[in-house]
């Protein structure tokens, strides 16, 4: 190979090496400034730091509206994704399966709630809700379940986006091979290929977890008095204080996603799937 | 192990046909290969079988049951997929006692039973691997062991070799009609690869188009094709087209005048086998068909010399000899004779 050839090549590497570098620092500098925000002394963030201290975190506990925004946010994201995987593996196996005419409008219908803006979703569900309270007397306005079915909106699209593609990497010939050694239909899906889309289904819950978990928009219509998620009850604090509070909730909201998705990511590799 | 008997089978998808009116007896205990070129139904018959194709119209008895009907877990028919379908969750072990498990086999039984066909495949060994851990031949065996394990009433081949590496094709051949006789396994194979059906099979079904072209052994089938679709895929033969004028007179396109067995007037093709035809530089006595030619294209084979000699201005025959010691092997552009006699040459009515 000609010297020149080679030290283009070599250039080309660098040069690519620095790009990822560029796009990873700005990806992670503003979670770093958080982090570090977090363990400042002072009330007011200013550089440079007057001191460290994990006062802002010790408080946390301390703060009843975090407490209990952080309890619902969790039972509202795991309810959700429950019941959004119930609907959405089913709508996935069936889209995947079968030919119908109208596939592709409800496959978009399905995935909608992503791309329809947070606000206009919340606004939509609130006014819907206004409604069919009125003509059914049922109180669900500002209800768990009102804001819980709110929020299945959000984990349906992950779901079926996510068992969609492993479907479509699944062989057939498995299930057939499972249905010639002597199993039924169910017995089929249990055994054959639930196992083989797990890691769809795993990053499926994870996702919807995370999108249901850190809504705001859409949470802050459906929620009722004296209920409050975690998204809120930040955004609330910061209307009346600017302190390193926030930063340290919000170190441990990334924390704790993040936990979440390395432990799965070793059962399953959920790095594949997305 | 159980007779199986396919009757007047016919699915269409749409305006295709994929198979037409397909009859076929296997008897207990015989090993039937389908053949033919992809797309002619060979496959579609064998997933009716199996149960994962319902027919249109027909149906199939397997032992004494009418399973036409009868839902693929239902059939206790074992299947060999061509990419093997191993689980790829599960160890060879646990892929192998699948069936078992869905009979409800007892646990004792089952640990025995596993430990038997594995054996039977020599894999034993790493009956705890997953299937990713192993080679191409090796899942090819797993595969093997677990449509056999509960004891089929019969055993279907999908392309089972189609994947592996020729040389290893040789000796799985070998290994799956062994097994298959030792056993006494009603079989159907389907593949589109002659030699190795010519190897494994008790009886072959020639099909195309969906249809059943001729069912024989592979003698009845070299010597005696019904017509020329089966004279161009099983073996090799060179047409010569051209019409019969009177009978045991045959005249090619290309003006030959030549010798053939008696039959009514008409168009006709006329089949020769490569190995039939004798190659000279003179003209062989007591042969019915002596023609000189010109040598136009050689290809040397090995053990054997392919001669591409033309006959006449539209004609051109594939003549094979044997690459002996000290043998004559004529060049391109060299003048011969090639000869036949009338036994050795076929004649289909009608033209191509």
């Amino acid at each position: 190979m000609r010297p020149g050839t080679a030290n283009a090549r070599s250039l080309g590497r660098l040069a690519l090496k620095a790009g990822a570098g560029v796009t990873l620092a700005y990806i992670l500098t503003p979670l770093l400034f958080v982090t570090w925000l977090a363990f400042f002394q002072q009330e007011i963030p200013s550089f440079p730091p007057e001191g460290y201290s994990l006062r802002w975190f010790l408080a946390i506990p301390g703060n009843d509206r975090f407490v209990s925004g952080f309890l619902l946010s969790l039972e509202v994201a795991v309810i959700a994704t429950a019941i959004g995987l119930l609907l959405g593996l089913p709508a996935a196996l069936c889209l995947a399966r079968t030919q119908f005419a109208g596939h592709e409008a409800v496959m978009s219908l399905l995935l909608l709630p992503v791309i329809v803006p947070g606000i206009v979703l919340g606004i939509a569900l609130y006014v819907f809700q206004v409604e069919a309270e009125i003509a059914t007397g049922l109180p669900l306005l500002g209800s768990l379940g009102g804001l819980i079915a709110g929020h299945v909106l959000l984990v349906i699209p992950w779901t079926l986006r996510l068992v969609s593609a492993s479907l479509a990497g699944l062989d057939r010939s498995i299930e057939e091979a499972a249905q010639n050694l002597g199993a039924n239909r169910w017995v089929t899906f249990r055994r054959v290929t639930l196992p083989a889309i797990r890691p769809g289904v795993v990053a499926a819950a994870l996702f919807g977890f995370v999108a249901s978990f850190g809504n705001l928009e859409m949470s802050l219509f459906l929620v009722g008095p004296g209920r409050t998620t975690l998204p809120i009850a930040i955004i609330q604090y910061l209307e009346w204080k600017i302190d390193p509070t926030i930063a340290a909730v919000s170190v441990l909201q990334v924390l704790l996603i993040a936990v979440a998705m390395l432990v799965t990511d070793r059962f399953v590799r959920i790095s594949r799937m997305v | 192990m159980a007779r199986l008997r396919i009757e007047g089978v016919s699915k269409r998808y749409g305006e295709v046909v994929a198979i037409r009116e397909v009859t076929l007896d296997v008897a207990d205990g015989e090993f039937v290969v389908l053949l033919g070129p992809s797309g002619c139904g060979k496959t579609t018959t064998l997933r009716v079988v199996a149960g994962f194709v319902e027919p249109d119209s027909g149906s199939v008895e397997l032992g004494s049951r009418d399973i036409t009907w009868l839902p693929p877990w239902k059939r206790n028919a074992g299947l060999v997929f061509q990419n093997y379908a191993l689980f790829p969750h599960l160890t060879v072990a646990q892929n192998v006692a699948f069936g078992l498990e869905m009979r409800k086999t007892a646990a004792a039984d089952m640990g025995r039973r596993v430990g038997d066909a594995l054996k039977l495949v020599r894999l034993e060994h790493l009956a705890e691997r997953v299937p990713r851990q192993l080679s191409g031949g090796q899942q090819q065996r797993v595969a093997l062991a677990r449509a056999l394990v509960f004891h089929p009433d019969v055993l279907l081949l999908d392309e089972p070799l189609s994947n592996l590496d020729a040389k290893l094709r040789q000796d799985v051949r070998v290994e799956i009609r062994e097994l298959q006789r030792t056993l006494g396994l009603t079989t159907v194979m389907v593949t589109h690869d002659q030699e190795e059906a010519l190897t494994m099979a008790d009886r072959l079904v020639v099909m195309q188009d969906g249809a059943v072209r001729q069912v024989g052994t592979q003698q009845d089938l070299y010597e005696r094709p019904c017509d020329r679709f089966v004279a161009a895929f099983v073996g090799r033969s060179s047409f010569i087209e051209g019409e019969i004028e009177a009978s045991g007179s045959f005249r090619s396109r290309g003006g030959l005048a030549l010798n053939c067995a008696p039959g009514a007037p008409g168009p006709a093709t006329l089949a020769l086998r490569p190995e039939r035809i004798l190659l000279g530089h003179a003209p062989q006595p007591g042969v019915d068909n002596n023609l000189p030619g010109v040598v136009e294209f050689v290809s040397y084979l090995g053990a054997t010399v392919d001669m591409h000699v033309r006959i006449s201005a539209k004609e051109r025959v594939v003549v094979q000899i044997p690459n002996r010691a000290g043998g004559l092997v004529p060049q391109v552009g060299e003048q011969v004779h090639v000869a036949w006699l009338i036994a050795n040459s076929i004649v289909f009515p009608g033209s191509a």
